[in-house]
């Protein structure tokens, strides 16, 4: 068995909207181990997006552990934790967030810029190689508004890559883009698994669970399914099998 | 976190919005341009109208023999003999606080130049007599120092005099003139002053070296005043102190004496001038409040919508592993940046306009390092702090709110 990179153990995430108080998680836990693609699937209002939030650190659990690459995370500051995600985790958006009227490879070396422990120089060629490995060689020095959408997305992809984290996130990575260029986008998140990345892709697409090697369904803060996927289909395949755009 | 890496972080993000840099930028050049230049049209306005003040010569001093009573019979300060030429010269010497010193002596005649004659009134003074009143002269020169020697007999004639004399035109330098019996030539001609506020015509006047009045006019010792200007207005006190005290030794006065002569000063113009001054002095800071205000406000709102609209790219940097301080450094070098420049091209072009406003409009103008320095300080601040503000409140934002933010 592969080095546990996710160890929930029985997370709870309480709200105080105003004089309720909403229970958003009710005693999660599930432990991802270093190499998996996991969907965490669920409608809206189902806890995934809480979920999400205390996986990247940007939130911490009411109560329970979690375990981030073997680190206690529950008991953090927030500079820690900013540490931590600086390090550790690599986010992809719905809306990308890239930084406006800025180039690919700056966009890319943000995470970077934020760890002085590495030089200029070093920013620069790791910013390039995540972009290669998106398949945006060719697109260095584009600048955010003069991309598409599916482009935008595989910049926001390489920025998480950059700081070559334990995990990625992905919140409806293929939210905002069409069937080609969201399977596109699933073909790289396909090929990043198969390099042995470990993935957390939340949706609420049950479409996108057949690619991933792991299913987690969430439902009222509870898992409701936790299964793995023996038959992992090639987004690649599904790319191909797309009909031709018809070009004008 | 190193200072290096903030600081390319802050400056790649100004130079790839050069256009959000730049307008927030003009906020703060137009904040401290125009209060710079509202400040030097005030000033100018407040410097021209206290010349014009001190002209009418507010910090004249006019000493008289006085106050000698003889018997209980106050007598009339014409007839005293209290003030010597001794008097002039030490005030001359050794007054502290006075730029020109003139004796005064006069003499009413009738001036006869060919067929034509018309009253007038002598007067015997020294050259420092025209900086006292403000007098200057447009056609020929000044009697000197040796016509006063050799009590020449010169003449300066005021516009008047000249019209009464020559009613038909013509160059009235060189000409010989009588005052009563006595010739004397006449070698410069005042440029005209006009009517007093007391309705006295200024340019019926004839000036002419002291010693030549006193000797071959009145015959006379001693002087019927001493007119001196103080340094500035504000010294016509401590001018007239000193004064006394010179005057009180030479006339050997004993302690309880009560003074052989009387100091008067321009009190109502000095008080004017006051008045005046103190009246420019609330317009102008009036002016540089609201200027101030206007312009603190327009660079408060344009920081504060510039940073409230960045909260999204702060939820994200925090995402990608900005902490709180990483934040605030980076919106507090920006907004530094973005500040001190504009203030810097702000003092420039205030600085500019002002003088266009002196060349091209004829206003007078004044730049004062302090108003310089103060709009500079105040805009900057204003808009670093409002830079600060808004950064600080969305830093302190969970990401996941500012990422979010709408």
């Amino acid at each position: 068995m592969s080095k546990a990179i996710i160890e929930l153990k029985n997370i709870k995430r309480n709200f105080k909207v105003g004089d309720e108080i909403v229970h958003a998680l009710r005693g999660v836990s599930f432990t991802i181990h270093e190499g998996e693609f996991v969907t965490i699937m669920g409608t809206s209002g189902s806890g995934k997006s809480t979920l999400l939030n205390l996986l990247g650190c940007l939130d911490t659990p009411t109560s329970g552990e979690y375990f981030l690459d073997g680190v206690s995370v529950r008991t953090m500051g927030k500079n820690e934790r900013a540490r931590l995600r600086n390090h550790k985790i690599g986010f992809v958006f719905q809306s990308y967030n890239l930084l406006a009227k800025t180039t690919a490879v700056e966009n890319v070396e943000l995470p970077l810029m934020y760890n002085a422990r590495i030089s200029a120089a070093e920013r620069k060629e790791h910013a390039i190689n995540a972009l290669i490995a998106v398949g945006l060689g060719d697109r260095l020095m584009h600048k955010s508004n003069q991309m598409s959408g599916g482009q935008m997305q595989r910049v926001a992809i390489a920025r998480a890559l950059v700081n070559d984290p334990a995990v990625i996130l992905a919140d409806e990575a293929t939210g905002n883009l069409d069937t080609r260029t969201s399977f596109e986008i699933l073909v790289l998140f396909q090929k990043l698994h198969a390099e042995g990345r470990t993935i957390i892709f939340v949706t609420h697409n049950p479409e996108i669970a057949q690619y991933s090697s792991r299913n987690i369904v969430l439902r009222d803060g509870q898992i409701k399914e936790d299964k793995v996927n023996e038959n992992i289909l090639s987004a690649a395949e599904a790319l191909a099998a797309l009909p031709v755009p018809i070009e004008d | 976190m190193n200072g290096t890496n903030l600081f390319k972080i802050a400056l790649r993000a100004l130079s790839n919005n050069k256009m959000r840099a730049f307008l927030t930028m003009l906020g703060i050049i137009i904040g401290v341009a125009s209060v710079i230049t509202m400040l030097a049209i005030g000033q100018g306005s407040k410097k021209s109208i206290q010349a014009q003040i001190a002209e009418m010569g507010s910090n004249m001093i006019m000493i008289h023999p006085g106050a000698d009573m003889r018997g209980g019979v106050r007598q009339d300060p014409s007839a005293m003999q209290t003030l010597k030429l001794e008097d002039f010269y030490n005030i001359r010497d050794e007054g502290k606080y006075i730029s020109a010193v003139s004796p005064s002596v006069n003499s009413s005649g009738q001036l006869i130049y060919g067929a034509n004659n018309a009253p007038s009134t002598i007067y015997g003074v020294s050259q420092d007599y025209l900086t006292i009143r403000q007098l200057s002269v447009e056609d020929g020169e000044m009697f000197t120092d040796q016509d006063i020697q050799t009590s020449a007999k010169v003449c300066i004639v005021g516009k008047t005099v000249v019209d009464n004399l020559f009613p038909n035109g013509g160059d009235p330098i060189g000409k010989v003139i009588r005052f009563n019996s006595i010739p004397f030539r006449i070698i410069g001609v005042l440029k005209s002053k006009g009517y007093n506020s007391m309705g006295m015509d200024q340019d019926d006047v004839i000036l002419a070296p002291y010693t030549t009045i006193m000797k071959r006019i009145l015959a006379v010792t001693y002087l019927q005043g001493i007119n001196c200007s103080a340094i500035t207005e504000d010294m016509t006190d401590q001018a007239i102190e000193d004064i006394t005290s010179i005057l009180r030794r030479n006339h050997k006065l004993k302690e309880d004496a009560t003074d052989d002569f009387t100091i008067r000063s321009q009190q109502e113009l000095s008080s004017m001038m006051n008045s005046t001054t103190d009246l420019m002095t609330i317009l102008l800071a009036c002016i540089a409040g609201i200027s101030l205000v206007v312009g603190g406000i327009g660079i408060m709102n344009i920081m504060y919508v510039s940073v409230t609209e960045r909260t999204r790219e702060i939820g994200l940097r925090m995402s990608v592993g900005a902490r709180s301080i990483d934040i605030l450094s980076q919106f507090l070098i920006e907004a530094i940046l973005i500040s001190v420049t504009g203030g810097i091209i702000g003092v420039i072009i205030g600085v500019g306009a002002s003088f266009i406003v002196k060349y091209v409009a004829h206003w007078p103008i004044f730049i004062q390092s302090w108003s310089v320095m103060l709009s500079f300080v105040v805009c900057t601040v204003t808009g670093i702090f409002f830079g600060w503000y808004p950064a600080k409140k969305a830093a302190a934002l969970d990401p996941i709110e500012a990422i979010r933010y709408e």
